[in-house]
């Protein structure tokens, strides 16, 4: 085992960061070393993509699970895969795609480990459809606080099982997991992409067609104001047939090479490079460089799913103060939460870049995932922004009010009191960690900000 | 822990009924804000401040500080840990102006504020400095004075004294910023609070609230050092340059 050395950790978004004790190690040492874990406990963490401090563990041990070579493992025949804790997304595409099987849900970029998936509940574009990462988890081996290890599933402790999934590594460090996949024909997808003159044709347009397809996802401009309000690109589709490709795709039908495209250097100036000014003329770019309609286009796996993957390190253009995430959901029927909100932050003058709105379908049972059946919207604004913790106090009573709740991946302001409002199954949550985690080993700077442990 | 808009969740003043530590405690507060612990020597006089702060959903405590009470400083800030959390910001603004005129010359007076400005500042800051080191992260105010800069000859203990806490803080400062632990040093002139009440205010007087104001920005940039109004930065920069005779010779009180 190496030693821990200090690290100072922090989201993706660069905001409220820790120093922790930091190891790499791999799944045969993971009992020895959370004997070291002292009074701060111990957490896993994994390629840091959560945007606040989810994977930070301040004063305490922060493990960080080797993968390798090994740990996929793919069973062609029952379309399953059994996969590394520590693998990333983009690890298990490479594998996976050209034998023609795609992860069940990705989220919007594939420098997610598995663990931090499973942990978080991850969703993607066809939630309404499929539902988060937990509905395709066949069963998880994971370490537990006293250093043994159990297998559990939906019908193996399914107690433990539905509060490991979305229970933000606050149950156990998970070292593999059997995921269920989807068959595809192709490495391609055919979209449909359209343009949307406001919030209300959007939600109409959505509320209407989205059944019909697996991916619908719509990026809406919260800069725009007045007429423009909420003005969006929806595009919708699915994985191409076979039949679909033209004679060039169809010579390597399932091949897959994802690349970056260009990086952010360390040295970007202190206040960032995205501010209102920054941010409306791209919003007004990307709005008019989308079609008004077209039908069946055919793009790769990463130009759809992955788009800001193309940019290594695309966090830095926030400056020093980083940037802060906000997704929540409200149920339908509560659009004017929702349209509450949108008008708010349009009002607001904050320079919010590339928000995506999305209808969920049905919750899983996991006491504390995030996805229930309504409406959903992410943003990120810069973490400098003036007057942004009033915003977002503001935002939280309105969607709190409307029965919605916060997704704890993005979180990074978000109170203990409005958790517990937006999760009424926590403290069902916290009896199951009591049990397999009585002296509190396992810890992080999320759970002790919102009172999960 | 603090969350990602620099709002903290638990707040400390030692010195909890001065009004500089006050203006800033209110200065931080949010919805995020749960506990605000008002550490003092004067229980009644803290009471009153917890007053003026509490509102439905955050608690105020007073607890009884005594600075000199330097042998239990680490077991005071352990206690105030298992009762509160983490503590993510924590104001250090007690001390005593005294009289110049009689510290200049009476051992005994001198001897108090020193222990009380310097020693007690040094002993519960490392206390504190402790405490955060263990959680890796949270931020320390330092109130120090202009007189970091120069030391005037109308109160020379006084000033001694905070310059010495300046001192200490940047030194400090620096030893932890690899623990994720933030030092911030505010420097403000001629404050009007009941502190200086009867004093003849000095050029650039400023208030608790803009001291406050200042600190905060200061926390949220993560700011080295604030001076309170910012225009003595450069002021103070010259004056300490200047010569003795004439130095002695400015009316500065």
């Amino acid at each position: 085992m190496s030693k821990p050395s200090r690290a100072r950790l922090s989201g993706w978004g660069r905001t409220n960061p820790s120093v922790a004790d930091e190891v790499t190690i791999v799944a045969a040492s993971l009992a020895a070393t959370i004997k070291e874990a002292g009074l701060r406990g111990a957490l896993a963490r994994g390629l840091g993509r959560s945007y606040g401090d989810a994977a930070q563990n301040g004063g305490g041990l922060v493990l960080r699970l080797a993968s390798g070579p090994g740990d996929i493992v793919l069973h062609p025949a029952e379309a399953r895969v059994t996969v590394g804790a520590g693998v990333s997304i983009d690890e298990l595409l490479r594998v996976i795609v050209q034998h023609g099987f795609f992860v069940p849900v990705t989220p919007g970029t594939r420098f997610v480990t598995i663990g931090g998936a499973i942990a978080s509940d991850i969703h993607g574009k066809n939630h309404h459809i499929d539902g988060s990462i937990g509905n395709h988890v066949e069963s998880i081996t994971m370490m537990l606080a006293d250093g043994s290890t159990a297998v559990i599933g939906p019908g193996n402790n399914p107690m433990l099982f539905w509060a490991t999934i979305g229970g933000m590594g606050l149950t156990g460090v998970m070292i593999d997991a059997t995921i269920r996949l989807l068959p595809i024909e192709t490495s391609r997808m055919r979209i449909d992409t359209s343009r949307v003159a406001d919030l209300d044709a959007l939600l109409a347009t959505m509320s209407s067609h989205d059944d019909d397809v697996r991916y619908s996802v719509a990026w809406i401009d919260l800069v725009a104001k007045g007429r423009n309000l909420g003005r969006s690109v929806l595009s919708r589709g699915d994985h191409a047939r076979l039949t679909e490709l033209d004679a060039r795709d169809s010579v390597a039908p399932l091949s897959y090479a994802p690349h970056q495209l260009i990086a952010v250097p360390p040295l970007v100036p202190q206040k960032g490079l995205l501010n209102h000014a920054t941010v409306a003329a791209f919003n007004e770019a990307w709005f008019r460089r989308a079609p008004v309609r077209r039908v069946g286009e055919i793009q790769g796996i990463s130009a759809f799913f992955h788009p800001l993957d193309l940019v290594g390190s695309w966090n830095r253009l926030y400056g020093n103060r980083g940037m802060v995430q906000y997704q929540f959901v409200v149920p339908f029927g509560q659009e004017d939460a929702m349209r509450t909100v949108v008008e708010r932050l349009s009002a607001s003058g904050a320079a919010s870049f590339l928000a995506v709105l999305k209808r969920f379908g049905a919750a899983n049972p996991a006491p504390l995932s995030f996805p229930q059946a309504g409406w959903t919207l992410a943003l990120d604004v810069p973490g400098a922004s003036r007057g942004l913790g009033d915003l977002l106090h503001s935002l939280d009573r309105v969607v709190l009010d409307a029965g919605g709740r916060h997704y704890f991946a993005k979180d990074s302001h978000m109170t203990p009191e409005a958790v517990r409002r937006g999760y009424p199954r926590l403290d069902e949550w916290k009896a199951i960690r009591d049990e397999v985690d009585p002296l509190g080993v396992w810890q992080s700077d999320l759970g002790r900000r919102l009172g999960l442990i | 822990m603090e969350n990602a808009l620099g709002q903290p969740q638990t707040i400390l003043v030692l010195g909890g009924t001065s009004d500089i530590g006050l203006a800033i405690a209110r200065q931080m507060l949010s919805p995020t804000t749960r506990t605000v612990v008002l550490a003092c020597r004067d229980a009644d006089r803290g009471e009153r401040a917890a007053a003026g702060l509490r509102h439905h959903s955050l608690s105020v405590d007073v607890v009884a500080f005594e600075a000199t009470d330097t042998e239990n400083h680490a077991e005071f800030i352990s206690t105030v840990v298992e009762k509160f959390g983490d503590i993510d910001v924590a104001i250090v603004a007690f001390s005593l102006l005294g009289d110049g005129a009689v510290t200049s010359v009476d051992v005994e007076a001198a001897v108090e504020i020193s222990q009380v400005n310097f020693t007690g500042v040094v002993s519960s800051t490392i206390a504190i400095a402790n405490q955060m080191r263990n959680q890796g992260h949270g931020s320390i105010v330092m109130l120090s004075s202009v007189a970091g800069e120069r030391v005037r000859r109308a109160n020379p203990v006084y000033g001694a004294t905070k310059a010495g806490i300046d001192g200490f803080a940047q030194g400090l400062g620096d030893s932890l910023a690899a623990d994720g632990v933030h030092v911030l040093i505010v420097r403000p002139g001629f404050v009007v609070s009941k502190m200086t009440t009867g004093l003849k205010a000095a050029p650039f007087a400023t208030t608790p609230e803009k001291v406050a104001d200042a600190t905060v920005k200061g926390l949220r940039a993560k700011r080295r050092m604030v001076w309170v109004p910012g225009i003595l930065r450069y002021v103070f920069s010259a004056l300490r340059h200047l010569p003795g005779p004439v130095w002695r010779r400015l009316p500065l009180g």
